[in-house]
């Protein structure tokens, strides 16, 4: 059971690879040994001295923030759990990597799966968990397999299991399938999922999965990737770490560029060292021959959609400290939490999906919104009603069925789901459709006046 | 009070501009609902757990502004000033806390009920017309009270199923279905039996059975009842009656010894249905499908109308059937027994009592009703008013003395008060060797065949009156139809048969038969109809009553 | 982890529950062991097993996974109809579940699917939801073909999963050549 070899392409210059190191290396392999021989498990030797307060603070200290979207810092979310409160904790890893564009976990699970396992032991230490389930959506069935190989070789030599490396703590770790459901991918969906339940996204408040997470208990949620970097936080150190990134946003970010670029593909970059145009460019080889760039969706299908000639007004801290505006190009935005989160879009999970002037706005949108018709849950009205609305809309204006009201209707549905749902699926569907039709306004009233 | 009892504090809630206070733990749609402020909703239920799926209680909710210390900032009037959240909450699922603010009406809630509105809307069916919930319907209410009032849905509408035998008393239109889940998880949580759950996902999600299983629940029609819209319908109303028509009456259920509450619908002296009432000293919101049911025999064509006196030309009129009744009742001094029922009201046992001590008779028994309850809301009594039986004496558990004395002749007369005499094991050949058989019923049975006199009496949706329950709590019963022909109230027949034996003044109401009742009872000293109430009150019994 | 495997001919006629074998149920056991808090926990798991052992999850699977779960039936009928990847019916033996979504339709998923449903002979434009329904399925057994959404591969767009194996950058040219792999 073994995947198909893979070869990643040199670095570019401006990539650091730290998760993707040792997939980087030649002839590296999934196996334990070939993970001991680069280094691994050192970090969990490491770990296993240290109290786990002092993990906690040297992750908080490292600025990680979540890797799966919504972008939480990692050491706030671990620093919820109460160390002695006498209750079972859970760490359930989120591998259900399913938000369109993004594609970094795949390659994590499938190619070293130590990495993963190496750091959720050392999670599962720092946060007092004795049973951690890895969840993985049944799309990947070889690297369900693999992941599960990986547990037991990590067993057979004292990494996993009872009394781990002597040091008298147990951790338990499972792997989980899912079964084609992006709603999963919420982190309180998870959860029901896990419990064998329809993952219907749980109501927060109260069900904060720090508080009431899986059974009912204290629970840690992390995406795949974040919860690699906890080791490579320990073996760096947080100083070192979070200096490779911004302020807010410590380490590296896998960067997941699909669609109209020459190299698409996953970089490895530090934290806002790239703008979108240097990722585009120089990373990824620009546009194919003859085209000229139209819109970028940079972070996962949900965050809502650049244009290319956009014009962003930002407030960005001055040479004395003060905040003053800045205009900056759509090209110019820099790949970091902060930025994106200034110019109304987000980082998310990294998938940058760019777009050239070929594709047709009203076509896209219709795709993600046929999307989020089949992966809505159901539970809630807005989000179950709605997003199948907006599709059945957009699919009718492509059939030559538009009307003049169209583009109204639609932004008036997306505006009655977002923030109005159980969970931010209910954003996740809405923001497309709003930011698509407030950015190419011309293409939508051409399409729904066409006949 | 009891020392004990830990006490909740109270918490300050600013609702649409006004501080109230809440106990602590209070939701915050009962906060609303408790200043008068209606926050209309689809899924939550008191009753039940709230999953927040249908959104239509999104309010706008605020907490105190907060001085870096953590005091709060304090407005111009002294009170504190509250920084209002962007996103509206779902107010089913909120907890208050102190100096928690609410806006239930403000534009942004108006619009969130808009859209919430319109979407419920979309694929919903348009056969209202026919829809058994038209007049109860909480799809109409709200969409006329907080819809838009026009329709721009051009697409085609999601099918699903339409009216599916899910169960022996229930028919599903999942295209009606709101998906509020209200259903299942009154399943699951009060009935304890996991048969409803949604199949398929997103806007297909389709409520529904397991295939070859059935919604068979002795409780299956409390889902009708909290069905929000015309998803679930009862089978036993379906098409029966417009709602808007019937006319409701409080009174309680008489079919165990719980006495749950409950409301009889009416039209023009016909029972169409009986719905639930809540009560949370005895049943909740909720009550047994059998029960409900059994209700048919009121409205039934066989029942008595008139009275009669062997031998005599029917029908005859209430004087004369009263006279030949005292007549009988007094020819056997000695040799007179009595069966009341434990379905009769205290008032009609209190003067059954009376009667038998005008007649000098020591001899009477109620039936007692044992069986075997469900745990839940069918008691192990199947008598609703045993604790009345017992408090006023009437139980004595003579029943076997009085069946071997009607056998052997020693019984010459017997009165029978609302009970089948062969159902206390008196044979059908030995009411035969009776000299006289006086008998109140409301249908033929065994007894009123071979009465002597027949007086036909109400049935207990026709009379007013009080019964204990086994609990101990004392409720009443109201006149939802009158009776059919000549049949009148058990106890002004019992009143004018005690007078008619030489007996007492008059009693002219049913107020002053309690009045009486209640002077001559410990346990209800103190107490009048009034006060009863609609809930009914626990009595302090004696653990011996 | 063992994939979709061949739809027993006979599964449509005979309850696949008749069909446990001890080592089937050692299996089963095995599994509710990874559990330990609630085997409810244990349901997509046994859902998987059953699926892959027996093509499908009849009613009878249903019914008897409950059973070991001490559940009711619609506690697992519920499940079976969420999720697509569970089926109520024989499909294929080789399924081809094509990625639908932005970045697989932008490198040309919707011809690529087209293709592969001529390939194998199927009706292209054949609807499919999923809630529990088999999907499109050729005459002779040996194919499904249904869109997916996003499998998570965009950057080697367009993909497919065939079975348990990820084919990327899909020509239309090059799909004779892999549905022959399967034939």
């Amino acid at each position: 059971m073994t995947a198909q070899p893979f070869v990643m392409p040199p670095p570019h210059p401006k990539e650091r690879r730290i998760i993707f190191e040792n997939i980087s290396q030649p002839g590296y392999d999934p196996s334990i040994d070939t993970f001991i021989k680069h280094g691994g498990y050192e970090s969990l030797k490491k770990a296993l001295t240290m109290k786990p307060v002092e993990i906690i603070d040297a992750v908080k200290a490292s600025n990680l923030r979540g890797r799966g979207g919504a972008g939480f810092p990692c050491g706030v979310k671990w620093s919820f759990i109460k160390h002695d409160d006498g209750k079972p904790h859970y760490i359930v890893v989120n591998g259900d990597e399913s938000e369109p564009g993004t594609f970094k976990d795949r390659y994590i699970l499938h190619y070293d799966p130590h990495q993963l396992i190496e750091g959720l032991v050392i999670s599962a230490y720092a946060t007092n968990t004795h049973l951690s389930y890895i969840y993985i959506r049944c799309e990947f069935p070889e690297a369900a397999g693999i992941v599960w190989n990986a547990i037991e070789e990590a067993k057979a030599r004292g990494f996993v299991g009872k009394n781990i490396l002597g040091s008298g703590f147990d951790c338990d770790i499972y792997v989980h399938q899912g079964a084609g459901a992006y709603i999963c991918g919420e982190e309180t969906s998870l959860l029901e999922s896990l419990e064998g339940k329809r993952p219907y996204p749980r109501i927060k408040p109260p069900y904060f999965p720090a508080v009431l997470g899986l059974y009912m208990k204290p629970t840690i949620v992390n995406n795949v990737e974040t919860i690699c970097h906890v080791k490579h936080i320990l073996r760096l150190g947080p100083e070192e770490y979070a200096k490779m990134g911004t302020p807010g946003d410590g380490g590296t970010r896998t960067m997941c560029v699909s669609g109209d670029v020459v190299k698409p593909g996953f970089y490895e970059l530090p934290a806002g060292a790239v703008t979108l145009g240097e990722l585009i460019f120089d990373i990824c080889g620009g546009l194919k021959p003859g085209r000229k760039l139209k819109a970028v969706i940079p972070g996962g299908s949900s965050a809502k959609v650049l244009r290319a000639e956009e014009i962003f007004k930002v407030k960005v801290k001055g040479a004395d400290g003060q905040m003053v505006d800045k205009e900056i190009k759509m090209l110019d935005v820099v790949m970091d939490a902060a930025t994106l989160g200034s110019v109304g879009s987000m980082i998310g999970s990294a998938g940058v999906i760019v777009m050239d002037d070929t594709r047709e706005m009203v076509w896209a949108l219709n795709n993600l919104n046929q999307f989020y018709a089949h992966e809505s849950c159901g539970q809630c009205t807005p989000c179950r009603e709605g997003s199948l609305w907006m599709s059945k809309i957009t699919t009718r204006m492509l059939d030559g069925g538009g009307q003049g009201a169209d583009p109204k209707t639609l932004q008036n549905v997306a505006d009655n789901i977002a923030g109005r749902t159980v969970c931010a699926f209910g954003e996740a569907c809405a923001w497309p459709t709003q930011s698509f039709l407030a950015k190419f306004p011309e293409e939508f009233e051409a399409v729904a006046a066409e006949k | 009070m009891s020392a004990t009892a830990t006490e909740v504090p109270m918490l300050h809630v600013q609702v649409d501009g006004e501080w109230k206070q809440f106990p602590k733990g209070t939701r915050l749609i009962e906060a609303c609902m408790k200043s008068g402020q209606f926050v209309p909703h689809y899924c939550y239920h008191p009753k039940l757990s709230s999953p927040g799926n249908c959104r239509m209680c999104l309010v706008e909710m605020g907490m105190p502004k907060m001085t870096p210390d953590r005091k709060p900032v304090l407005g111009e009037d002294g009170k504190p000033e509250i920084g209002w959240s962007p996103r509206p909450v779902i107010s089913c699922a909120t907890e208050i806390s102190e100096g928690m603010g609410v806006r239930t009406s403000s534009p942004l809630v108006e619009e969130c009920r808009k859209g919430v509105m319109e979407f419920l809307l979309i694929n919903h069916p348009l056969d209202c017309p026919i829809c058994d919930q038209a007049g109860e319907c909480r799809l109409q209410e709200f969409s006329v009270e907080y819809g838009k009032g026009e329709s721009r849905f051009v697409e085609e509408k999601v099918k699903k199923p339409k009216r599916q035998d899910i169960g022996p008393r229930i028919v599903l239109d999942d295209e009606r279905c709101i998906m509020c889940s209200r259903c299942i998880r009154f399943m699951q949580e009060v009935a304890k039996d996991d048969v409803l759950g949604f199949v398929n996902r997103g806007s297909h999600t389709t409520l529904t059975v397991y295939p070859g299983k059935s919604l068979d629940s002795n409780y299956s029609l409390n889902t009708v009842d909290i069905c929000p819209v015309g998803a679930l319908t009862s089978k036993d109303f379906r098409f029966s009656m417009r709602v808007w028509f019937l006319r409701e009456t409080k009174t309680i259920d008489v079919n165990c010894g719980t006495g749950a509450n409950i409301l009889i619908g009416s039209r023009e002296n016909v029972i169409h249905r009986i719905t639930p009432r809540e009560n949370d000293f005895v049943n909740s919101c909720w009550i047994p499908d059998n029960h409900r049911l059994n209700f048919h025999y009121v409205n039934s064509a066989e029942r008595l109308k008139d009275p009669a006196v062997r031998g005599e030309e029917s029908p005859v009129k209430w004087p004369r059937a009263i006279q030949a009744a005292a007549d009988q009742l007094r020819k056997n001094p000695g040799a007179t027994a009595l069966i009341a029922s434990a379905r009769l009201t205290n008032e009609e046992l209190f003067l059954a009592k009376r009667l038998a001590s005008a007649l000098g008779s020591e001899l009477f028994d109620v039936l007692p009703r044992p069986q075997k309850g469900d745990g839940f809301l069918i008691s192990q009594d199947g008598n609703p008013n045993t604790s009345g039986a017992k408090l006023l004496g009437l139980a004595t558990g003579r029943l076997a003395e009085i069946a071997a004395g009607v056998s052997t002749g020693k019984i010459k007369t017997l009165l029978v008060l609302g009970e089948e005499a062969t159902d206390c094991g008196i044979s059908a050949a030995d009411l035969e060797k009776l000299d006289s058989l006086v008998v109140t019923g409301i249908l033929p049975d065994q007894t009123t065949a071979r009465a002597t006199v027949l007086l036909p009496a109400a049935s207990w949706a026709e009379k007013r009156g009080t019964m204990i329950n086994i609990k101990g709590r004392i409720q009443r019963l109201n006149r939802a139809v009158s009776s059919p022909g000549q049949a009148r109230d058990d106890w002004e027949i019992l009143r004018d048969l005690i007078q008619a034996v030489g007996g007492s003044n008059g009693i002219y109401t049913i107020e002053e038969v309690f009045k009486q009742l209640a002077a001559e009872t410990p346990a209800l000293a103190g107490l009048s109809l009034g006060k009863i109430g609609d809930l009914g009150v626990d009595l302090k019994m004696t653990k011996s009553e | 982890m063992t994939a979709t495997t061949a739809a027993d001919p006979k599964a449509a006629t005979t309850r696949q529950a008749d069909q446990v074998t001890p080592e089937f149920e050692a299996a089963i056991d095995e599994i509710v062991t990874h559990y330990p808090v609630s085997k409810r926990s244990a349901s997509l798991p046994l859902l998987h097993y059953w699926q892959n052992t027996f093509g499908s999850v009849d009613d009878s699977g249903i019914e008897w996974i409950a059973a070991r779960l001490e559940l009711q039936p619609i506690n697992i009928y519920e499940l079976v109809t969420f999720y697509p990847w569970f089926r109520r019916e024989a499909a294929g033996k080789t399924i081809i579940r094509v990625c639908r979504t932005l970045a697989c339709a932008m490198a040309g998923s919707y011809e690529v699917k087209e293709k592969f449903c001529s390939a194998v002979g199927l009706d292209p434009l054949a609807e499919h939801h999923g809630f529990g329904e088999a999907p499109p399925t050729s005459a002779d057994g040996k194919f499904s073909v249904e869109f997916v959404e996003c499998l998570a591969s965009c950057g080697s767009a367009p993909v497919a999963l065939i079975n348990n194996t990820l084919h990327e950058k899909i020509t239309p040219e090059s799909i004779p050549g892999i549905v022959g792999q399967y034939q």
